[in-house]
């Protein structure tokens, strides 16, 4: 009995490792029985995510608009017809795609470019620190007030004072270059989440990798060109994937910044299907909308979801 | 140590008080008691948009209970652009959340077309005290439906005008008729456009959205002879009058209007034109007393007021717009529903904002006995009466030169015109920024409307 007590936990795990055949064979009652009280928590789950998205489907093969005559009624696949056929909507695809894009790359350099500057020791580094990462905590709407006036405001805002000041020409930026605009404000808004990741990524850079290479007389971009950037590299996929993830969703922003204008230039997917939804009242037409849309970002996020699974597994092999 | 409990004793505050609020809901909607007629207690909800017109009207309902008992009102408060679409759902499916909805002229008649809301000729014609003849003509028409019954009470109304800063004209030795031209006001906003102080000639809508640009560009299109359609529903939007008041307005805004154009809607002029960044503004009267109260000084004290410029096709500009209020299809407590909204666009009610709140911010432009009141007028003393001159001009039942199949000034009176409007203020918004020509802003919006329009059915 005692001699039992005494065997180390190695040992113990090794008998478990070794006879494959110890969970016994479970009965299906006994497989109901344990799943049985996680049955609720499934149910919930799934009429709460996958019911919508059923009705909508259900919708979408539908003529359905609240102010238009005529009842509601199945009309085939009319709406996706509609869908492919219209010309805005590939804008929007494409407005969609400049934005997510431009702004996914613009936050992982500025982003990596602060984290390396906050990375380094120097006083005051709490206090930046704290202020770089804000811009992430203010709220939509108010940050987009905001740069609407106090920034890209010709007469009052800070971008037209400074070209005031400096002599050069009046840039009415929402009207002239609506979606640079819009690309420089999201930005604004998303670098602090790129920052915090990488500066993560930098924190646990590995330490004897860099000084060996110092030792063997590699400069600086050296170093961080062959040892940082490879180490550096799931950290930037990890944030590229969130960022493009937030960014494709981007609503207030272009709803109180340009209302998607002029001629549609910064109508992205998800400011179309509400102008649809909610202004048009043609809800067949936008559940159509939003079902396209599901399966171009589903085209688009799983290459990126296989690439972060093998993150995990790289990260789980270190 | 003091964490965990702290925390648990945190949640059981929350718990503690979400009780505490189910117990208080309990108790409010349970509260029963008779009243004077004997009857039971009725509650009705209202959704109104938050303008601050409406907000007074949630303080003053004290006055109401008082004059009601046994009649509980519940607001829910909702942005405008909210409103719209919540509203909407709610009544199109019969839901019946609310037993009274503020919708503006433009979905009423389509409302009362689709029995969302109920006639309130009935309910007029026995309230004398209501006085419905005393309502501005214009507003009436357009809250009512297609046979000219009542179907909304109008909360307040407004048509259009043009501010401007008569210090600034004088200045520039320009002089503004009560009554200008569009020419004449091209010719101001050269003299008056002043880049070198940062002011420019004149602020006009520029922003998309069939409630923004597209308002003040349809009255253009109007008073230019132009229309959006024809006897036989043909799209007008090509033709030389329409392209021609289009042109006009897109190269008025670009020579001489404020920067940055194409983003700016009535807030953005509002702003512009108060702080001093803009000699001229064309927008709603109903900003007239923001415009006069936010201005800084040197602005406030010269601001003045003409009538909507005319083109060549000469018939009045100044747009046509109220809130209204209706009851719901779906109500159960349709009499006091209307209870409600007789005490909400009543002359006492007006009387009592006056009284109470300040003569600046009751709702304008309903009822021609607003006009009379001495105290309004005084309040009011530069822009009541181009006030409800500039309704009185307005003819939402035939607003172009050439006839036309239908209703509205600056909105066609069709449920089409909501996705047509946005798409065509779209493009004119390209066109005010510079990425494509008018021409072919309007060319586009042309085959954009024809494609709605045949789908529609108008033209079987």
């Amino acid at each position: 009995m005692s001699q039992t007590a005494l065997t180390s936990p190695d040992d113990a795990t090794e008998v478990v490792a070794v006879d494959p055949a110890a969970p016994p064979p479970m009965s299906r009652a006994e497989a109901w029985r344990r799943r049985g009280p996680l049955l609720p928590a499934l149910v919930f789950t799934l009429a709460l995510t996958q019911v919508p998205f059923l009705m909508t489907i259900f919708y979408s093969f539908q003529k359905w608009r609240l102010l238009g005559s005529g009842e509601r009624e199945f009309n085939g696949g009319a709406n996706y017809v509609a869908v492919v056929q219209d010309g805005m909507f590939w804008r929007a695809v494409r407005n969609t795609a400049v934005m997510t894009g431009g702004t996914t790359i613009a936050c992982l350099v500025i982003g990596l470019g602060m984290a390396i500057f906050l990375n380094h020791a120097f006083p005051g580094r709490g206090l930046a620190r704290t202020l770089a990462i804000t811009p992430f905590f203010v709220m939509p709407v108010a940050v987009t007030l905001f740069w609407k006036t106090a920034m890209f405001d010709p007469s009052f805002g800070l971008f037209g004072f400074i070209s005031r000041t400096l002599g050069l020409p009046q840039v009415s930026w929402l009207t002239e270059y609506p979606m640079v605009a819009l690309i420089i404000l999201l930005t604004w808004r998303f670098v602090p989440f790129a920052l915090l990741i990488l500066i993560a990524g930098l924190q646990s850079a590995p330490q004897d990798q860099l000084e060996a290479a110092q030792v063997d007389g590699a400069g600086v971009m050296l170093r961080f060109r062959h040892v940082m950037i490879p180490h550096l590299r799931p950290f930037l996929e990890l944030a590229a994937l969130l960022l493009a993830m937030n960014l494709i969703q981007t609503f207030g922003e272009i709803a109180l910044l340009t209302a998607g204008g002029p001629a549609y230039a910064t109508t992205n997917i998800t400011y179309y299907i509400y102008l649809t939804a909610f202004n048009a009242f043609d809800f067949g037409m936008a559940s159509a909308l939003g079902v396209v849309s599901l399966v171009l970002t589903i085209a688009l996020i799983m290459p990126m979801l296989r690439l972060l699974s093998g993150i995990f597994q790289t990260e789980g092999r270190r | 140590m003091t964490h965990p409990t702290m925390k648990r004793g945190l949640g059981g505050l929350g718990i503690a008080s979400l009780f505490v609020g189910l117990l208080a809901g309990c108790s409010s909607d349970g509260g029963g008691g008779g009243n004077d007629e004997g009857g039971e207690d009725v509650t009705i909800t209202v959704a109104l948009a938050a303008n601050p017109q409406m907000q007074t009207a949630e303080k003053l309902i004290a006055d109401f209970k008082e004059k009601n008992p046994g009649i509980n009102v519940e607001f829910t408060v909702l942005p405008e652009n909210e409103l719209r679409p919540a509203v909407t759902r709610d009544v199109s499916t019969n839901a019946g959340q609310y037993d009274v909805v503020m919708i503006g002229s433009y979905e009423v008649p389509i409302w009362a077309d689709r029995g969302w809301i109920i006639p309130l000729d009935e309910y007029a014609a026995a309230d004398t005290a209501w006085d419905q003849a005393d309502l501005l003509e214009p507003i009436k028409n357009i809250v009512s439906d297609k046979d000219g019954t009542l179907v909304a009470a109008p909360f307040y109304g407004s048509s259009s005008f043009l501010f401007y800063r008569k210090d600034l004209a004088e200045a520039a030795g320009v002089e503004i008729s009560q009554t200008p031209t569009w020419d004449e006001i091209r010719a101001a906003a050269e003299a008056m456009d002043d880049d070198a102080n940062n002011v420019a000639g004149i602020c006009l809508r520029g922003l998309p959205g069939w409630g923004q640009n597209l308002a003040a560009i349809t009255t253009v299109i109007n008073t230019f002879g132009g229309s959006w359609f024809n006897m036989d529903w043909e799209t007008q939007l090509t033709a030389p009058e329409t392209e021609e008041a289009v042109q006009f307005y897109v190269d008025l805004l670009r020579d001489y209007g404020q920067p940055d154009a194409a983003a700016a809607g009535w807030e953005g002029c509002l702003q512009s034109f108060s702080q001093g960044q803009s000699a001229m503004w064309y927008d709603d009267t109903v900003f007239a007393g923001s415009a006069i109260d936010q201005s800084i000084d040197g602005v406030s004290e010269n601001i003045a007021f003409a009538m909507a410029p005319t083109g060549p096709g000469e018939v009045p500009s100044g747009w046509l717009w109220s809130w209204g209020l209706g009851v719901t299809a779906s109500s159960k407590n349709a009499d006091a529903a209307w209870k409600f909204i007789s005490w909400a666009t009543s002359k006492e009610y007006i009387q009592l904002v006056g009284n109470e709140i300040g003569w600046d911010a009751i709702p304008p432009g309903s009822r021609s006995s607003t006009y009379e009141i001495p105290e309004y007028t005084e309040a009011a003393e530069r822009y009541a009466d181009l006030t409800i001159a500039s309704i009185e001009a307005a003819n939402p039942l035939q607003p172009t030169v050439m006839p036309v199949p239908y209703t509205g000034v600056q909105y066609v009176q069709i449920p089409e015109f909501v996705e047509i409007g946005d798409y065509v203020s779209q493009q004119i918004a390209g066109a005010i920024s510079g990425s494509q020509s008018v021409t072919d802003a309007l060319k586009a919006s042309q085959d954009f409307t024809d494609t709605v329009m045949d789908g529609a059915g108008y033209r079987d």
